[in-house]
Formats: structure tokens, sequence, C-alpha cells
């Protein structure tokens, strides 16, 4: 099992592909066909041009605050392909890529940022918590949620997310603690894109690194690069079997980079250097796995499926016999599309239904009070007052 | 003299402290080198070394126990949340021993640190950075509770409250941060805890207030004035203790009282002044005290803020029902 072998003690760091796309640690390689790697690509594209079309409409003053996942979409492509329909997402507020991948409307995930609780409202997916604020708080609730899940004996993994910032909250130790006790099914992850806000993860504790912490809490853990795409497939594999029969919990510390902002609100240029950017440039998981799709003669599109899986060299791919711009043709077409539907959805939260005052009250509580109807309809007096003194 | 907004103020404020005395730290998330999300404490790590300002690692509970331990230990930190609806993470930390140290020593460790956090609504933000929870606070036995409403206000209060050994929650009106701007002095004056302040004279009607209202209030003392209704308006400076003899003053010269704050109604500061309507001057008043208020909601986000919050329309409509009563 890798959680064996990358002990997050010796700071071992779990990797299946260098910065360059090529297979290192091929005993590792999940069983993944082209299909499965055209796919992941796919929704790593898609989410990427969904994340810098929010902060381009945030920009135009369209919406009020974003946060960007920029440069942390390997991790949710992995958990999204792997998550299942019953298995539930229990997000902080950076994971817009596998809600989507857990049903949720990029619509919706535009009408909270647009200001409007009914974001929060996601018709059609299912076990999918709401983007939780108060920071690592939704850890617990995933803990409470795999107690269920274990106790009718249901076949459902949790999956929280935090960042590195978050495993600083007492109920970040707490959630981890009961779980281990419990030994219920939460596979947890760290996204540790290295700040909480201005704050780097080095002040934000001195454990030799964040997976660590699971062996005070007697459960596996490991430090997985998030850049990784295959690296984070095997890893959450793994760790959902590991829950999934039983065996308790799991942490994973998915070490990657915030490449964008906080949130829109923020400027990262006040803590951080561009050479330090440029170094994590480099290590962009899109670009990696494009490295490893065209040294594998992986198109992007549905195509050439029968050339086998090898490494070819730099050299072989442009031997001309395949040129890398013939496996990523179509990607610019691609990419408009997705333009053109991430559009759609934000014009459909743009164009949502008016808010009006009910909305305030009527979830409340789910048996209104009569102190609350009242100031309801004190409230609509004065909008009567105020209308006939036009 | 300098031109400052309450940023400004404050962080003037912190700078004379930090400057002349030694005890006082300053700690929270992004406090340090960024000089926190707002940028009030933009420069102090630069000029006062990492020792005394500094960012601390993510954890609510965390910085106001470890600010606690500083204090009874003879620091005078002042602590940093970063925003209103992050402060119940500490909660535990300031209900059951902040508040309780000095009287459960019988007065041998005192606990005196700042907690301040910027409040209120009106920036179109999402969960958790709208709300005002001064009365949570203020019903906590052992703290003080200040809420200034202007520039020159917040750099007196907050060097009071920096020099008084109770802690206080000190609650910062984020919308008018940087949206009013008036001559401060640079020198070191302090205003006192637990005095409010007459901000207009005025003979119908008593509006209460405090914090990011004030100016609410003065723009519909301004609309009040077309229909003919003198208005008076008390700043409260400080929620807990609670100005009485100010309050009660000036509802038995009116006889007509209005309370105007952001917070849900039910179980407030709004209630608490009522009372006081009803102790000091029950046998002057014309009308029933009112309140306009928050609903007993959470602060809507941003699409829905134009219905929760307090208007100068709003404080008039009140207005006009009260007179006309």
């Amino acid at each position: 099992m890798i959680f064996n072998d990358f002990n997050p003690a010796e700071d071992k760091l779990f990797r299946i592909m260098d910065d360059e796309g090529r297979v290192i640690n091929p005993e590792y390689m999940p069983e993944v066909n082209p299909e499965t790697i055209r796919k992941a690509y796919q929704s790593m594209l898609f989410a990427r041009t969904a994340d810098l079309m929010a902060v381009s409409y945030q920009r135009q003053g369209r919406m009020f605050t974003y946060p960007p996942i920029l440069g942390q979409e390997a991790i949710q492509a992995a958990a999204g392909m792997l998550i299942r329909r019953d298995d539930w997402l229990v997000p902080a507020f950076r994971e817009m890529a596998i809600m989507l991948a857990k049903g949720v409307s990029l619509k919706e995930i535009f009408l909270y940022y647009l200001g409007n609780e009914e974001g929060s409202n996601f018709k059609d997916a299912h076990h999918v918590l709401p983007i939780c604020v108060p920071i690592g708080s939704q850890y617990l609730h995933a803990t409470g949620i795999a107690y269920e899940v274990k106790y009718n004996k249901k076949d459902e993994v949790v999956f929280p997310f935090i960042g590195d910032g978050g495993t600083s909250e007492g109920d970040f130790s707490e959630a981890l603690n009961f779980a281990a006790v419990w030994q219920v099914p939460v596979v947890f992850t760290i996204q540790n894109n290295q700040y909480a806000i201005s704050v780097p993860v080095q002040r934000q504790t001195r454990s030799i690194n964040l997976a660590v912490k699971s062996v005070a809490f007697g459960m596996p853990g490991i430090k997985v690069d998030g850049n990784d795409f295959f690296a984070m497939y095997k890893a959450y594999q793994e760790a959902i079997q590991w829950a999934r029969d039983g065996k308790g919990p799991v942490l994973i510390e998915a070490y990657t980079y915030r490449k964008g902002a906080h949130t829109t609100s923020d400027d990262p240029s006040k803590y951080r250097t561009k050479e330090e950017e440029k170094l994590w440039e480099a290590k962009d998981p899109l670009l990696r796995l494009k490295k490893h799709m065209e040294l594998n003669n992986i198109s992007l599109m549905e195509k050439e499926e029968n050339v086998a899986q090898t490494d070819l060299s730099p050299a072989e791919l442009h031997s001309g016999i395949i040129t890398k711009d013939d496996l990523f043709a179509g990607e610019d077409t691609l990419i408009e599309s997705y333009k053109e539907e991430v559009d759609r959805q934000f014009i459909a939260a743009e164009t949502f239904r008016a808010y009006e005052l009910d909305d305030v009250f009527k979830h409340m509580y789910v048996e209104m009070p009569d102190e609350l109807a009242r100031q309801k309809a004190d409230y609509e007096q004065f909008l009567r007052w105020k209308e006939a003194r036009r | 003299m300098s031109v400052m907004n309450m940023v400004q103020a404050l962080n003037n404020a912190f700078d004379i402290k930090l400057a002349e005395d030694r005890s006082v730290v300053m700690f929270g998330e992004d406090v340090g080198l960024e000089g926190g999300v707002f940028r009030v404490t933009e420069g102090l790590q630069k000029k006062y070394g990492v020792e005394r300002v500094f960012d601390s690692p993510l954890a609510e509970s965390a910085i106001v126990g470890t600010g606690l331990g500083m204090a009874m230990a003879g620091l005078r930190p002042i602590v940093e949340l970063q925003f209103d609806g992050f402060t119940y993470p500490a909660f535990n930390q300031i209900i059951s021993n902040v508040s309780r140290m000095n009287n459960r020593t019988r007065g041998m460790y005192k606990a005196p640190m700042v907690i301040r956090f910027p409040y209120g609504g009106a920036i179109n933000a999402i969960e958790h950075h709208s709300e005002s929870p001064e009365s949570l606070y203020a019903h906590i036995p052992g703290l003080k509770v200040v809420v200034p409403s202007t520039p020159h206000d917040a750099k007196g209060l907050m060097i009071s409250a920096i020099e008084t050994d109770d802690p206080v929650i000190f609650m910062e009106p984020k919308r008018i941060y940087r949206a009013i701007k008036q001559e401060v002095s640079d020198e070191k004056f302090s205003i006192p805890i637990g005095k409010a302040k007459i901000v207009q004279e005025g003979t119908d009607i008593t509006l209460i207030t405090f914090g990011a209202l004030v100016r609410e209030c003065q723009k519909a003392a301004e609309m009040a004035k077309a229909e003919g209704i003198s208005v008076e308006i008390v700043d409260l400076r400080t929620i807990y203790p609670i100005d009485r003899e100010t309050v009660g003053a000036s509802i038995r010269k009116t006889g007509r009282v209005l309370i105007v704050a952001e917070a849900p109604q039910s179980f407030s500061v709004g209630s608490e002044l009522v009372t006081i309507a009803n102790e000091e001057a029950f046998l002057s008043l014309e009308a029933p005290p009112r309140r306009v208020m928050g609903f007993d909601t959470i602060v809507p986000l941003a699409q829905g803020e134009k219905f929760y919050l307090v208007t100068p329309e709003r404080i008039l409509y009140e207005m006009i029902q009260l007179k006309n009563y």
C-alpha cells in the first residue's frame, strides 16, 4: 500500500509523474486508459476555463467575489472521477471543480457569488454540502456524516476538504480524532496550496508536513504531489478502498500551489514573489498532464486509440510521425465551446429571478415564528409607505 | 492635525501605544506582514518588529486564549479576529475565561486585552462577513464593548481600550473604514469608555445609535427636518457599560425614542435601551419606544441586503410613526 511506502514522518512525497510528465514511479501507475486520461484533462480544462472566467466576471463588476482554484485542478479532477453518487462531498470554499463533478451546476456556484442563497440549494447534486466559510468547521460535519454511514451500514465514503490554514483550527484536530476513535469512513483532504491568505504554511505549523498529523491521531496519511493527476488518482483509489473496507479514516495532504489570489479581494504581490510564482508555474497540473499525454501519444480528442501507451521521447515525438499539434488539435475549439457553456451558466445565474423580501425570511426556520412574521409584515408596511410617498 | 480615515486613525492609535509601551503586542491572522485584510495594522510590523506585531496561525480560539495568557503575565495584547462572523470559535475563551479572570482570581489576574474585529454589513460580502454581534458580547459580564463611529472617536476610544485593565471588545464598523475622513489630532488623546456623545441636539425625537449607523441617522435627521421633526442623535460609543445617564436625559427631553442598529432586534442592544427608556423616562414618554433594527434572520447575502440594512428612509418612516402616535 502506498501509505506504507510513503511515510509522511520521513517527509516522503508521493509522485508518479515528474514535472515533464514522465512516469518516474511506474509501479504505482494506476490502471487508467487513454479515455480516462483524456476525460481528466478535459475536466481540468473545463474547471480552469470556468475559474478564469469567474475571476474575469468579478473584474467586470458582474460578481461580488470569488475564490479561484487555479492550479489545484488535478486534486479535484482525481477525486471527482472516483467519488460515487452516494458518497458525500463536504467542501470548504475552494472546491469548485469537484463540486461540478458531484453534480452542482456552475450556475449555482455563480449564483452564490452573485449574492444569492439559492446558490447553495443544489438542485441536481446528491450528498453535497454547501460551501463552508468558517474555516475548518466542516471537517467535523464530515465525521458526523460518516458516523451515520457506519451506523446504518452503508457503503458510502465522506470527502471533506480543508486548506493548509484550516489545519491550525481546533476543529481540524477534533474531527480527525473523532473519526479515528469511531473508525468511520472519511477520506480527509488537505489542499495545501502554501498560503492562508498571506500567511505561508511554514508559519502555520512546525510539523515537517501536514500529512504527518495523521500519525498522532492513529490513521494512515500521505503527502501527495497535488499537481500530479496520477498520484492523486492512485492515492484516492487506495484511500477510498481503505475507508470503504471499514478500516476507518485516511488523511491525504495534496501538496499544491494557489496560483491565483485568496479571493478576488486579495493581492498576492503583497506577500509572495514573482520568482516563487514562476517556479510553481513549471509544475502546473494541466501542463504536466498535457506533457504526459504528448509523451504517450494520447490525443485530447477521441482518436488514435490504437497507439500503445508508451513513453515516447520528445525526439520521437518530433520525428514526423506524430506532432504535438496533432494530439492537441481542437484544444482551442474545445476551450471556445467551454467558454460558451460557462457564459451560458453565468447568464442563467445573472438572470435568475429577482431576490424577494420573502427570500430573507422563508428558510430561517422550518416553522416560521409569529415574531418573525410580524417583523416581515412591519417591513411590508414600510414598503407601502415608501411606494405611496413617491 | 491630519486628515485621517478610520483605518489610519486606528493605525495611529496603535502606533502611539506601541511606541510608548513595550508591553503592547499585536497579533492575529494576516496582521503582521500584510497589515490585516483591511490594512488597519499596515506598516506596524516593519516599524516595531515581528516580536511585537505578528501573524498567528489560523485559529481564533488560540488567538484569544494565548492573548489572555499574555495579558495575565503582564503584556497588553491587542488581538484581531478577521471578521465578525469568525469571532465565534473564540467565544469559549471570551465567555469562559477572558471575561471572568479578574473576578475568578479576586483581582489577582487581570485581562488587559483588546479583542478587535471589523463588523457589520453593506459590503456585498459572503456569509459570516456582515454580522453585528455586539449584544452577544455586551451580555457577557466582565467585558467592555466599544464601537466608534468616526476616525476621531476610533483613535481616542482605542487608546482608552488599550489602557483599561478590563478586557475590551472593540468593534470596527468596516463599511465606514475609509468612507469618512476628518481632521484628527496627531497627538495622543483618549475618549472615556462608558460615555455616550450627543451628535446633534433636537427637541422632538431621540435617535440612539452607534457605529456605522450614526451616519445613516444623520442623513435621516436631515430628511426629518423637511417633515418638521427636530432630531437629537445619541452615539453610544460604548455598548457596555452603557451610558444610562445621557440616554435617559435625552429621552426625558424629547419624549420620544427610536433605537437604530443593525443586529437582529430580539434580545438586543435595542431591547436594553427600551428598558432604559422605561426605567429612566417613563413619565416623559409621549409614545412607546421604537426600534429599527435587523430582522431576526441571518444577514442576507448581497442581493438580499437591501431588505435587511437599516436605511435613512426606514429611520424616517419610523420617526414619522413615532411622531404621529
